[in-house]
């Protein structure tokens, strides 16, 4: 394998890393919109580490590997019009992904400060959050910004 | 150069896309259950345990089945549509694509009945922890491991 294969099957790797991260918090906050007890979403979220690890090597490892592949590439360069929309997407991804994450660490943070105080019992303000579309919507809109920065990815539009 | 990086027809993309996605989900779908079965694995209490065994089972039945059909129909649409199918001999990368993915359904299958035999049986139970959901751990980090080396085979295509 040349430099270029490793470079691109690492950077695919990275991509899996950012998808597989993406149905993990997927799972948990479906999973979390029935729960109402803080000690129940505290132990459902305990689940979101791992998916911090993935997220942070498949956003970084995407990006850094990506724009090395367009350097090293003699077919398509980093100012390509669908490598500069890949970039955007990703930006934006990252913007919504960072919203996502405030927002549901604040109902963990929340869960866990009930559970610190001895207050296990149902809480509606938590439950409330945990099934608002707020933080629904903004990763919602992560997995539409990464699902189009595949397509853009495969289909290499303009290239 | 690999197909995923190259320009190529248009018609290779669609199908391309199909098993490329099926298979990111199926990853993300098996990261969860890991981790998942580890937390089962490590929790004292049996709230904790049959929580997190019972996400594992739904993950693997849910999202990772389903995926892995989807990677599957896709693999074979993407093989036709590239002519592999009239090689002489196929090449490693294709190889060890198909021994993965074959070998990785059939453990997933089996996998799925013992995570929802073991969920099942420590919520009945009471108990801390379930051989069934352990063996489960091992069977699930074997695929997940399995898939990981099939996407740096597919993607680098070391030849």
């Amino acid at each position: 394998m040349e430099l270029y294969d490793w470079l691109l099957a690492l950077h695919v790797l990275a991509a899996f890393s950012l998808v597989a991260a993406l149905v993990l918090y997927s799972i948990v906050i479906v999973v979390s919109r029935s729960l109402t007890v803080p000690s129940d979403v505290s132990r459902s979220f305990r689940m979101t580490r791992v998916g911090d690890v993935a997220i942070a090597v498949g956003s970084l490892g995407t990006l850094i590997l990506g724009i090395w592949l367009a350097i090293d590439s003699p077919d398509y360069q980093v100012w390509d019009g669908w490598v500069i929309a890949a970039l955007v997407l990703w930006l934006l991804s990252m913007e919504t992904g960072r919203r996502t994450g405030e927002f549901y660490n604040a109902v963990r943070d929340r869960a866990r400060a009930l559970v610190a105080e001895g207050r296990d019992a149902p809480d509606s303000e938590l439950a409330g959050k945990l099934r608002s579309n707020t933080g629904l919507l903004s990763h919602a809109a992560t997995v539409v910004l990464i699902l189009a920065l595949l397509v853009v990815m495969i289909y290499k539009p303009g290239a | 150069m690999s197909v995923l990086a190259a320009i190529r027809p248009d018609d290779w993309n669609f199908p391309l896309l199909v098993h490329v996605l099926g298979a990111a989900l199926l990853v993300g779908a098996l990261l969860t259950a890991v981790a998942a079965l580890f937390l089962a694995w490590r929790r004292q209490r049996n709230a904790d345990a049959a929580f997190f065994g019972r996400l594992a089972f739904r993950s693997l039945l849910f999202v990772a089945f389903p995926s892995w059909w989807i990677m599957r129909i896709g693999a074979e649409w993407i093989y036709s549509r590239e002519g592999l199918d009239d090689l002489p001999e196929d090449p490693d990368w294709l190889g060890i694509g198909y021994i993965t993915a074959e070998g990785g359904g059939l453990l997933l299958l089996v996998s799925i009945i013992l995570a929802g035999l073991g969920a099942r049986r420590l919520a009945r139970s009471g108990g801390e922890t379930s051989t069934l959901l352990r063996v489960t751990t091992v069977l699930v980090t074997i695929v997940l491991v399995a898939y990981v080396v099939a996407v740096w085979a597919m993607s680098g295509k070391p030849d």
